[in-house]
């Protein structure tokens, strides 16, 4: 018999084979200790203001130049490295919450509650993300905790859709069975058996979702409904740069390489893992 | 069939009811009185009082919900707070340049992903494949609007032919449609590789071959007719994102359609015109939805007879 520990363990030796999979994972290492340790790694305040360097070019001082107040785009870069990874870390894990409770009570109470959980499954993913968070984050106000929540609690929908179809499978199982036919209660079934087994796909789910909120948070940071200014994003940077382009190409550029590394990152990562995780493509 | 169209129209219904009720409570839980705001700070609080009770914002919720909902069956979304426009006239307007721009884009992106794909399919493996699927990752991660201004700073600026701004000459469709297109061909070319290369393995294509079909034709005509499924699923879906895409497109090409529409007047707080952008997309995408299901349904019996939706 396969334990957990044996499970996991598989698959960690699954996902070391898979060359491109390692290197997005130590890419992401990378960006979580950028975004951890960022005062230490950051060579400059990202708020202090030096007007002597306005719009300076990238130079051996700053490599990445300066923006329209002087402030150092590197470490502006890499406090935003903070912004997007606790959006997409926190809004994921509020989403996944969500979505395995409204999944899991779908999935194993069925019936009305089943037809009810679907439909608003099918509401909230019938509409852009994106949109609702707009909304959202206009009602609330712009701000980092503001963020986790709208992106959170629109993204739950298809952590939910995943984990009904997994409990409609599993409910069927001997052991769930038994555990009922032994007087277990529901709420033991859900977290004793069901939880653990869903834990693969929330793992996929929770990698996969967060690379689109790192590009819903930067678009609504673009569209001026993200951080408060002058919190550092990579999405405002963006924003800030288009009054400058003409001139300053490097100041569009280098938030916008970060966004493509850190999203390329976890969404290779989360193929990999997908693989590394499937018992169905195991033998 | 009849019983299963009666059925998802009117779950179709019921999920646009539902979108336009969190819409209005998202919206009006907002803080902060657009009259107020409209009126500026040294407005006299009498003013304010007449001119909510003028736009009727004393009412209960309920009631201004059920009026707006009972509005938009005959087509009266409200007015704009600010422009005194009726917000119907607002969208109607607008809505012609985000679909121009959507569709256009999306052809574009069809056409250059399906080609993309099957060539790295038949080059499987090569430094052609590897290259393109490389790019493609790219594509797919790329956010559009930062696309859009690497566009304008390496294309617009440097050929002064290419307009950087609207949509007003067939040329200022190029950057708009490229920026917005871009993920879009990139996801496509992905899926249709791998449903080409799915497909490729089969006996059948061994067997088109063998009987002597040139190789042009068991690709265009056996291959391709059978990747195209898992493709179609693919554009059903691309809709909602390709509206929520082209907000970011408009807002940094400065083109007047529903999404720089929605932007400008989030900010201003012009209730009635942001409920009409939300609810305007809503049933595009929703109507995009119900379309590619009953296509499914046409093609597959066992969906329309009852067969569990997964």
């Amino acid at each position: 018999m396969l334990t957990y520990q044996g499970y996991y363990r598989e698959s960690w030796e699954l996902l070391k084979k898979d060359p491109l999979a390692m290197i997005s994972l130590a890419v992401v290492v990378v960006l979580v200790v950028v975004a951890l340790f960022a005062p230490l790694i950051a060579p400059y305040d990202p708020d202090k203001q030096v007007l002597r360097q306005k719009l300076m070019d990238p130079c051996l001082e700053h490599w990445f130049g300066c923006d329209e107040h002087g402030r150092d785009i590197l470490s502006r870069c890499i406090y935003g490295c903070r912004v997007s990874l606790s959006v997409g870390l926190v809004s994921q894990l509020i989403a996944t919450v969500i979505g395995y409770f409204m999944g899991v009570c779908a999935g194993y109470f069925g019936g009305k509650v089943d037809a009810a959980i679907s439909f608003l499954i099918q509401v909230f993913s019938s509409l852009p993300d994106l949109l609702l968070a707009m909304a959202l984050m206009f009602a609330l106000g712009s701000g980092l905790l503001n963020l986790y929540i709208s992106l959170g609690v629109l993204a739950w929908s298809r952590t939910a859709r995943l984990i009904r179809g997994t409990v409609l499978q599993l409910k069927e199982k001997e052991y769930v069975r038994s555990c009922k036919v032994d007087g277990g209660g529901d709420l033991r079934i859900i977290l004793r058996h069901l939880l653990p087994n869903c834990i693969p796909t929330l793992i996929i789910t929770i990698t996969m979702g967060i690379p689109s909120a790192i590009l819903s948070e930067a678009s609504l940071s673009f569209l001026g409904l993200g951080v408060r200014s002058p919190m550092a994003s990579w999405g405002s940077m963006i924003a800030a740069s288009q009054d400058y382009f003409r001139h300053k190409a490097f100041y569009s550029l280098f938030p916008g390489l970060c966004i493509i590394v850190a999203v390329i990152a976890f969404n290779t990562l989360g193929d990999g893992l997908r693989d590394a995780l499937d018992p169905k493509l195991r033998k | 069939m009849k019983r299963y169209l009666v059925k998802r129209v009117l779950l179709a219904l019921g999920i646009l009811f539902s979108i336009s009720l969190i819409t209005f409570f998202i919206l009006n839980i907002m803080p902060g009185d657009p009259v107020a705001l409209m009126l500026g700070d040294t407005a006299d609080p009498n003013t304010i009082e007449t001119v909510r009770h003028n736009l009727g914002m004393d009412k209960p919720y309920l009631q201004q919900y059920l009026e707006w909902i009972a509005g938009a069956f005959t087509g009266d979304l409200g007015t704009s707070y600010f422009q005194r426009k009726a917000v119907a006239g607002l969208l109607a307007s607008a809505f012609g340049y985000t679909a121009r721009l959507a569709a256009l884009s999306y052809l574009i992106a069809l056409a250059v992903g399906l080609a993309v794909g099957i060539v790295s399919a038949l080059n499987r493996g090569t430094l052609l494949d590897r290259g393109l699927m490389t790019l493609t990752v790219v594509g797919i991660s790329a956010p559009s609007f930062w696309v859009a201004i690497i566009l304008q700073i390496f294309i617009g600026l440097r050929f002064k032919a290419i307009p950087i701004e609207g949509l007003d000459s067939p040329i200022s469709y190029l950057l708009p449609c490229i920026s917005l297109g871009l993920r879009y061909a990139a996801s496509i070319a992905r899926i249709t590789r791998t449903s080409m290369l799915e497909v490729m393995g089969q006996d059948f294509i061994r067997t088109a071959r063998a009987k002597g079909l040139s190789p042009a034709r068991t690709v265009l005509v056996h291959m391709f007719r059978n990747a195209l499924v898992p493709i179609i699923t693919v554009v059903g879906t691309d809709i909602g994102t390709l509206f929520a895409g082209s907000m970011l497109t408009e807002s940094v090409f400065n083109i007047q359609g529903v999404g720089k529409l929605l932007v400008d007047n989030i900010t201003k707080r012009d209730i009635p015109v942001v409920q009409g952008c939300v609810i305007c997309v809503a049933v595009v995408c929703v109507a995009v939805y119900l379309i590619v299901d009953l296509l499914y349904a046409a093609v597959d019996p066992n969906i329309r007879l009852g067969g569990e939706q997964a």
